[in-house]
């Protein structure tokens, strides 16, 4: 491969370039069509091009399910734009369909207008009485309010792959490169990343890695030379805060804090997880970093994962266990152990569809109420809730913060959809990161002069007790689950010490100083509050945009804080007349929130496995600025 | 799947913990909380014991620590004066495996008990013995429940009448020796509450062990299943129950040696009269044999009823422990690559707005 090579992909055009501001293109296969690699791939051109982009993964819990049905539909959306965007896109101007079952699963999401690349190959009659179709979708008329580009892929892929010696399977596996390969022509993306990744990624198998830059070739040169595209389209690059981007998911972003807490704490890291959809990547990606200090644990099962990481905490290392819904019933248990001998413990959840096994692989935010309630006893845990992909990494060291420096567990809510979804993230400078080293025990500190170590005694501004690591001399001592003495630490069954002990463990929390909530009201006249938390920031910012673009007002509150919240958020809430909370549960956050301030809030809420689409919720938002009946009777 | 052989050294179960000349009497083991197990309990023998016995090591005191699980036992760390986690019912072999691995200066026990290590805690048993991270770990059999006042346990006989089993209990014991060797644990011995000197000798040889030490205490229950092992404690029927098991010596008991175990079919192991046998037939005890079916037949003498219980030590042998491996890469993955932070956060596929 030659330098030369690769700009003969820069061939010149007779087509006609149409300028646009965004595009949302989808990829859809089969599972085994390498759908989500595709999507990657066209992503990172995107990202090196400089547009601003959100992405949204898409597929089945199975492995492999049955090629060729609706349930083995993979699919993968991406949004880029010239101009900073939140959300990954509410329908794909684009849809890409490898199949008939990609087809019929996602034609219903393109809006009238919208370009449909299928692969035609695909559409035999087997395929077709496979997913139900009685016709064929590409003879009928079905897909004509569509613009619809008709292209044999498997067979000019495996054209295309003859001089490789590669057996005909093969060669078609390679056909989701051709479809990357035009649609990377009809957006006039840089190809040199696709094409050094290919290489890379085959680079023990020199065939494939050719088989796969002369397939994704031959898909650029099939948009350049056949004259069935007629018009190309350009995207420029977005102007974002100056500085270095790189492209990241939230699990990477995650996995990323969960490293900068190790060195900004100077502590060693116990990473304990067991496997579980969508958390595992944490655990593969920080298994990747043993270099700075940290410790993997695949446990045996969830309980033993995060026993692992409060024995290390105990230890004086920074615990941390990452899991999913699922799993965090499991750990509860330990958890509220975790509030009990107030050590510190990040706990990761990165939620699914629920309850049960529910969705593995769809997003979901139904576990705020297990997180917050979900123990025995008053258990009081600190939430934080990151709201886009990049922002793990910053959540991740506020849960640190938190943990370390009142002794606590702390819960971290990420979801499906950010933990798999990316964007661009502008790289911090490690400079200008938090200092999170902590102090502990080396003196004793008993109160009554008895020259012993209480392991209760508290800070008197932070309430957190003092943190003495076996090994010190002098400060041994015991803890556990069963109630303590406030102060020595002994097991009491004193009612009094109960009751204060009780209320302590609560103030304790109460007490977290967290950032105050910050308005987002351009107008300063808006009567609504759109308020939200976790992932749906992109979707409810990008609703709020579209609301004001009508011409009409409105604020947005977005919390990372949910226990406790911020101080400020009482008087915020009050100060609207109404204030709308979309949640992708029943109405958790809303329950929590009419509960404290006794505010009616209006609660929407959607659980269907898929983020908010910005269209439903500018709706949404719009019906109850404009609806003249004040508080009242709205829903 | 590529395998790495991890070339560890097998070196002595507390040779990262620091020691000291001074290491105190048993008196400087005790905590000054009050001890409330039940008048006549087998924990207090064993609770005795253990003060006694650790001065031997020579360790510092702030270097030992004691994580118990729930149940009467598990109270034990309460009452040492070292550092202590009273920790979740069953938990305690996971809890430990995070301090172990992340501490390799520390002497670390797990106190756990049948109903702890063997029921709710099954699991995280079977695979610390498996993984044999460097732990000691005093499982506490009384054949039944007490904290909770008296249900049968996963040891406890068949058809045993208890609070919630006023027919008969169903359930088919655990033998936990026969248990943690099918889990691979590579160090499995066993004494009698009673038997101080016993009990210290395996006591010193699991601490010196390096890797997963699991140790069974049969210890009296007064309240609610007394004179369990009575039987292994009366002078007239102890010394044809009991078969001390000594390192590179036959293998007989009786009054007067006149039982010794012998080879049966199929690989196992059988009880016959001494007079009847040829000397040469007689197992010689040999713990540190790599093959666990000999350990497991020497289990497997036992039947619940008591009739031939083994003691001391079944099996001892070396095999890299899961702690020294998990730090070697660390440590390998620090020497071979600094940590930069930076570095990684920016990756290798960047662009540059301005």
């Amino acid at each position: 491969m030659t330098t030369d090579d690769s700009t003969a992909l820069r061939a010149s055009r007779s087509t006609e370039v149409t300028r646009l501001e965004r595009v949302v293109v989808r990829f859809a296969g089969d599972s085994g069509d390498g759908m989500q690699l595709t999507g990657d791939r066209f992503t990172s051109e995107a990202a090196a091009f400089g547009n601003d982009l959100a992405t949204l993964p898409n597929f089945p819990a199975e492995i492999r399910a049955p090629q060729g049905t609706l349930p083995g539909v993979s699919s993968f959306q991406l949004h880029f734009a010239d101009y900073d965007i939140l959300t990954p896109g509410d329908r794909p101007d684009v849809l890409v369909a490898m199949n008939p079952a990609a087809l019929k699963s996602n034609i219903g999401d393109v809006p009238r207008g919208g370009t449909v690349i299928v692969n035609t190959d695909e559409f035999t009659s087997r395929n077709l009485t496979k997913v139900g179709y009685e016709s064929d979708p590409l003879s009928d008329e079905s897909l004509e309010p569509y613009t619809v580009h008709h292209v044999a892929m498997s067979t000019l892929t495996k054209g295309a792959l003859e001089s490789t010696g590669l057996g005909k399977k093969d060669a078609e596996r390679a056909k989701n490169m051709f479809a990357l390969g035009l649609l990377s022509w009809m957006y006039h993306r840089p190809t040199e990343g696709t094409e050094r990744f290919l290489r890379e990624k085959f680079a023990g198998k020199p065939v494939l890695a050719e088989a796969n830059v002369l397939a994704f070739r031959a898909g650029w040169n099939y948009g350049e030379t056949t004259e069935s595209f007629a018009t190309t389209y350009e995207v420029a690059p977005a102007s974002l805060p100056s500085g270095t981007y790189r492209q990241i998911t939230g699990n990477l972003a995650l996995a990323y804090g969960i490293l900068a807490a190790g060195q900004q704490s100077e502590l060693p890291v116990m990473f304990g997880s067991y496997p579980i959809t969508p958390a595992s990547d944490v655990l593969h990606e920080i298994s990747k970093h043993k270099n700075f200090g940290v410790t993997t644990f695949q446990a045996e099962d969830e309980i033993a994962s995060i026993g692992a990481a409060l024995g290390a905490s105990y230890g004086g290392a920074l615990g941390v266990t990452s899991t999913s819904g699922p799993g965090v019933a499991l750990k509860s248990e330990t958890v509220g152990f975790g509030v009990m001998t107030e050590l510190p413990l990040i706990v990761i959840d990165v939620q699914r569809g629920g309850p049960s096994t529910g969705l593995p692989t769809k997003t979901e935010q139904a576990d705020l109420l297990q997180a917050m309630h979900g123990r025995n006893g008053e258990s009081p845990v600190p939430i934080v809730a990151p709201a886009s992909p990049g922002d793990c990494f910053d959540a991740a060291l506020e849960a640190a913060r938190i943990a370390l420096t009142y002794r606590t567990p702390v819960f971290l809510l990420s979801d499906g959809a950010i933990a798999n979804g990316s964007e661009p993230w502008l790289i911090p400078n490690v400079e200008t990161l938090p200092d999170l080293r902590v102090n502990f025990a080396t003196e004793p500190n008993a109160t009554d002069g008895s020259g012993e170590f209480w392991p209760y005694v508290r800070d008197t501004e932070t309430l957190a007790r003092e943190w003495a690591l076996p090994g010190t001399p002098d400060l041994q001592h015991r803890i556990g689950g069963l109630e303590k003495q406030d102060g020595a630490g002994n097991i009491s069954y004193d009612p009094d010490n109960h009751e204060r002990m009780v209320r302590l463990r609560q103030a304790k929390i109460d007490g977290i100083t967290v950032p105050e909530a910050t308005v987002d009201d351009p107008t300063g006249d808006a009567s609504v509050l759109a308020l939200g938390w976790g992932s749906t920031y992109g979707p409810i910012g990008a609703a709020c945009r579209r609301v004001r673009a009508a011409g009409l007002p409105i604020a947005q509150v977005h919390l990372r804080h949910l226990n406790p919240l911020p101080a400020n958020l009482g008087e915020i809430l009050a100060a609207y007349d109404r204030v709308v909370l979309p949640e992708m549960n029943l109405g958790q956050l809303a329950q929590l929130l009419r509960a404290r301030y006794l505010v009616d809030i209006i609660s929407h809420t959607k659980v269907a496995g898929q983020p908010f689409k910005a269209e439903e919720l500018a709706d949404t938002f719009t019906d109850i600025i404009t609806s003249s009946n004040g508080k009242e009777g709205h829903l | 799947m590529t395998a790495i052989d991890l070339g560890l050294p097998a070196l002595g179960g507390l040779d990262d913990v620091p020691t000291t000349e001074e290491p105190g009497k048993a008196k400087d083991y005790k905590s000054d909380q009050e001890v409330r197990w039940c008048p006549g309990c087998g924990d207090y023998i064993v609770l005795n014991t253990v003060q006694s016995f650790l001065p031997s090591l020579g360790l510092k005191r702030e270097n030992i620590v004691f994580v118990s699980g729930i149940g009467c036992s598990s109270r034990f760390p309460y009452y040492m004066n070292t550092y202590g986690m009273h920790s979740i019912h069953g938990r305690a072999p996971a809890i430990a495996t995070g301090l172990a691995t992340s501490r390799p200066d520390l002497s670390v026990w797990v106190v756990t008990g049948d109903g702890d290590a063997l029921s709710i805690g099954g699991n995280h048993l079977i695979h610390t013995l498996r993984r044999n991270v460097n732990l000691t770990i005093l499982l506490f059999n009384n054949r039944i429940y007490g904290l909770t006042k008296g249900q049968y346990s996963p040891t406890s006989d068949q058809g045993m009448v208890t609070k919630s089993t006023p027919m008969g209990s169903v359930d088919t014991p655990f033998n936990p020796i026969s248990l943690a060797l099918g889990a691979e644990a590579t160090f499995v011995g066993r004494a009698l509450d009673s038997d101080k000197k016993g009990l210290s000798e395996v006591l010193g040889a699991a601490a010196a062990h390096r890797g997963s030490a699991l140790v069974e205490i049969y210890q009296n229950c007064p309240i609610f299943n007394d004179g369990a092992f009575d039987v292994l404690k009366d002078k007239d029927e102890a010394a044809s129950r009991l078969i001390p098991l000594r390192s590179g010596e036959p293998v007989t008991f009786g009054p007067q040696g006149e039982y010794a175990v012998v080879r049966s079919g199929f690989g196992g192991l059988e009880v016959a009269a001494t007079s009847e046998v040829a000397t040469a037939d007689i197992v010689t005890h040999d713990p540190t044999i790599d093959d666990p079916a000999y350990a497991f037949a020497l289990s497997r003498l036992d039947d619940q009823t008591l009739t031939h219980t083994p003691t001391g030590i079944f099996r001892q042998v070396q095999r890299p422990t899961y702690d020294d491996a998990a730090r070697e890469q660390v440590s390998k993955a620090r020497h071979d690559k600094p940590a930069d932070l930076q570095a990684v956060l920016t990756g290798n596929d960047t662009w540059t707005v301005s």
